[in-house]
């Protein structure tokens, strides 16, 4: 039984505007679009089509416009069409369903219902044209000894430190589940920026150990590319014990997106599917964690903070409060809304905490035992704006990690196929003919923008506060207010109701 | 140089000795339990006597490291290239996800060695344990060599259960006349008469000179040749959705 199931989106092409220059057919790589000789006209098979806008995008007369589809099932608010769809797509084929992306599932974004303050009358606001306002960042553990030499002077016992012009960085995603141009946008744009972007699991391509003193180097359970020039040439090293939208779940890179570029950044056989496994098999405690970021620390030389990133699961704040204790220099907490090249969809729907509740109840945990200052706390899963900064900040982190956004400034349209590794945009493909659609000049400079635009805004709203420096919005949680929110959230969250005084 | 380590020497003290020192061979004597001796060391030679503590040349990038004594957990982890030798027994997860070089073991191992070991062009590991070793040998490995040759009796299997889980590439070569207990599925066995040729007949002639044992009867034993099975294993699990 083959069971036709109707597109979600459908491609709508305007006859009167279609002048039939194929563009649309040359750039989809799903291959909707073609040209009918007998028909003599451009015709689409929506069937195909996943949604990515590319051919919208460049149709050079807009002729093209891509609809939700009007067709539906027997109207069930239980049985939605998409968990119809699901069924018959695993009758049909025996698999586990598997997606790219974030969570995309209505569940409460708490960043939405949290509102900022402003300073009134009493201790005015502060203009960022016109006076100076700190957004640098440092990151690393804070606490330190103070020793001094044989003639009384300071002896700088600091850990080692990242240092951030803004508090934004790009966060993980390896070579394999993105291309080479879009890693170099990144690497590019974080030098620029004066921040960091991060290899994810896969290698360190050779050509980008040139970006290294901006580049964060991740040691995964499958330590792909791992070696010690990798090591030594990254600002810091991140661990990587989990992933936001794949809590508890590896990573499996299939053989057929292992090309000969990926395989040598890798360090593994070209064609031969590369897997991580979900734990890593040296870690089964916070000892077992220590020893793994001693043994990072060991081999250089104590030059460089290490991180190690969690996903934000129900005991985030109990295991962040082992991480603190580990000689980790910063805790990284990816929420479940983050977002992956590929992860099994129950589990990306279904696992997982809100980072803005995870963020509250680590930080608080950290405040009460103490131990707040051995560790930097830098969050993602999904920051998609300076407002959602802003109020991670204010809740505690120290920076944020952002990635969808960063895909989505170099272009991708989030349609969610990653996995198939065809994207249009060059993005999320590593086939040669899509990669270079992605030029990394433009990337790199959309990049700029976007951060650059985030960081200004962060000013704006700072200075709306009377703040006027980074450092003095960690943590402030008074200058939050939740909307809508019930008394267990508020307090989870720390903050006040909208309309409560001081 | 050769340091005298004992129990009050703390392993960071220890290992800036041995990364800083300018001599090339370096001893480290009454070791006691320190911790990530040789972790990323390339160009020296280090000569261990008494007990290394867990993560001995962990990411060894060429250097060559002999232990006289038991090494511990975690030994060459990501190691890339270089050597390690042990006299006596190694811990647990020997050798994870090792990308080149050699580790030799003359006595016995714990679980998990050789996890995620991987070849990659002209690096090819090698793990050859003499005695036994636990549970989940070769687990998920993706590439180079694996011996464990049984040295001194088959009263019990030479290796423990669970043997090449998730195994996708390399070889294991089993020194014995019994297949080990529940092997997955994805995993072939070949029994071999003896080895009398290839990179796995020069790896065992190196180990017999290594510990001056005889050629002859490590070689001309029974094997068991374990590969993956070719079929690419995990990629239909999945519906794209």
């Amino acid at each position: 039984m083959d069971m036709f199931i109707y597109p979600e989106y459908e491609v709508v092409r305007n006859p009167d505007l279609c002048i039939g220059c194929r563009v649309c057919e040359r750039q989809c790589a799903n291959e909707v679009h073609h040209y009918d000789f007998d028909l003599k006209k451009m015709v689409a098979d929506s069937t195909k089509c996943v949604n990515c806008h590319r051919c919208v995008c460049l149709c050079p007369t807009h002729a093209l416009k891509i609809v939700k589809s009007q067709d539906t099932y027997k109207t069930n608010a239980n049985w939605e069409n998409q968990t119809i769809n699901e069924v018959y797509r695993q009758a049909a084929t025996g698999g586990v369903l598997l997606s790219s992306m974030g969570n995309p599932k209505p569940f409460p974004i708490y960043w939405d219902k949290i509102l900022l303050n402003a300073s009134q009358v009493t201790n005015p606001p502060i203009d960022p044209l016109r006076e100076p306002m700190e957004t640098t960042v440092y990151l690393g553990r804070q606490k330190c000894e103070v020793v001094r030499d044989g003639s009384g002077k300071l002896k700088n016992t600091l850990a080692p430190q990242l240092k951030l012009n803004m508090p934004i960085m790009f966060s993980a995603m390896s070579y394999g589940s993105i291309s080479y141009n879009a890693h170099e946008a990144l690497a590019r744009a974080a030098t620029e920026l004066g921040t960091y972007y991060n290899t994810g699991e896969g290698g360190l391509h050779k050509d980008f150990y040139q970006y290294g003193p901006n580049t964060i180097v991740q040691v995964a359970s499958g330590r792909f590319g791992v070696f010690k020039d990798y090591l030594d040439t990254g600002a810091a090293i991140e661990i990587k014990m989990g992933q936001g939208a794949k809590p508890g779940i590896g990573g499996h890179l299939p053989g057929k997106k292992i090309s000969a570029d990926v395989s040598a950044t890798r360090m593994i056989p070209q064609g031969v599917d590369a897997i991580s496994p979900a734990p890593h098999h040296d870690i089964y405690s916070i000892e077992d964690l220590r020893q793994l970021i001693y043994s990072l620390k060991e081999s250089t030389a104590y030059k460089k903070p290490v991180i190690v990133k969690v996903a934000a699961v129900h005991n985030v704040a109990a295991i962040a409060s082992g991480i603190a204790r580990s000689g980790a220099d910063i805790i990284a907490i990816d929420g479940f809304r983050g977002g992956t090249g590929a992860a099994p969809t129950r589990i990306r729907d279904n696992v997982g905490i809100p980072i803005e509740l995870a963020l509250a109840s680590v930080d608080s945990r950290l405040r009460e035992e103490g131990i707040r200052d051995n560790v930097s706390i830098v969050v993602g899963g999904s920051i998609r704006s300076s407002a959602d900064v802003v109020k991670a900040i204010a809740l505690g982190a120290d920076a944020c990690y952002i990635a969808t956004a960063a895909v989505l400034a170099m272009g991708c349209h989030l349609c969610r196929t990653c996995n198939v590794g065809k994207c249009n945009w060059g993005i999320a493909t590593q086939v040669p003919e899509l990669v270079k659609r992605l030029n990394p000049d433009v990337a790199a400079e959309r990049l700029v923008n976007l951060v650059t635009a985030w960081n200004h805004e962060i000013q704006e709203i700072m200075g709306g506060m009377g703040i006027n420096s980074i450092e003095a919005l960690r943590g402030n949680r008074l200058m939050l207010r939740g909307v809508g929110l019930n008394e267990t959230e508020l307090k989870i969250l720390g903050i006040r109701h909208a309309g409560e005084s001081l | 140089m050769t340091i005298t380590a004992g129990a009050e020497l703390h392993f960071q003290k220890l290992n800036e000795a041995v990364r800083e020192s300018r001599d090339t061979e370096i001893t480290v004597d009454n070791c006691l339990g320190q911790r990530y001796i040789g972790a990323g060391l390339s160009g020296k030679t280090v000569t261990i006597n008494g007990t290394p503590g867990n993560a001995l040349g962990a990411y060894l990038d060429g250097a060559e490291i002999v232990v006289h004594g038991n090494a511990q957990d975690a030994m060459g982890d990501t190691m890339n290239a270089g050597s390690i030798v042990v006299y006596g027994n190694g811990g647990d997860a020997v050798g994870y996800a090792m990308r080149g070089g050699r580790i030799f073991i003359r006595g016995n191992a714990g679980y998990r060695v050789g996890i995620h070991m991987k070849a990659y062009k002209e690096n090819k590991p090698v793990i050859v344990i003499g005695g036994r070793c636990g549970s989940f040998l070769g687990e998920y490995q993706a590439g180079g060599i694996i011996a464990v040759l049984g040295l001194g009796g088959e009263e019990r299997p030479i290796v423990g259960n669970f043997c090449g889980t998730g195994m996708h590439g390399g070889e294991i070569y089993l020194r014995t006349d019994k297949l080990p207990p529940l092997l997955p599925k994805q995993v072939r066995a070949e029994k071999l008469d003896g080895i009398d040729g290839g990179e796995i007949a020069d790896i065992l002639r190196d180990y017999c000179k290594q510990f001056g044992l005889d050629e002859k009867e490590v070689l001309g034993h029974a094997f068991y040749k374990l590969t993956p099975d070719s079929e690419n294993q995990y990629h239909r699990m999945y519906t794209n959705n």
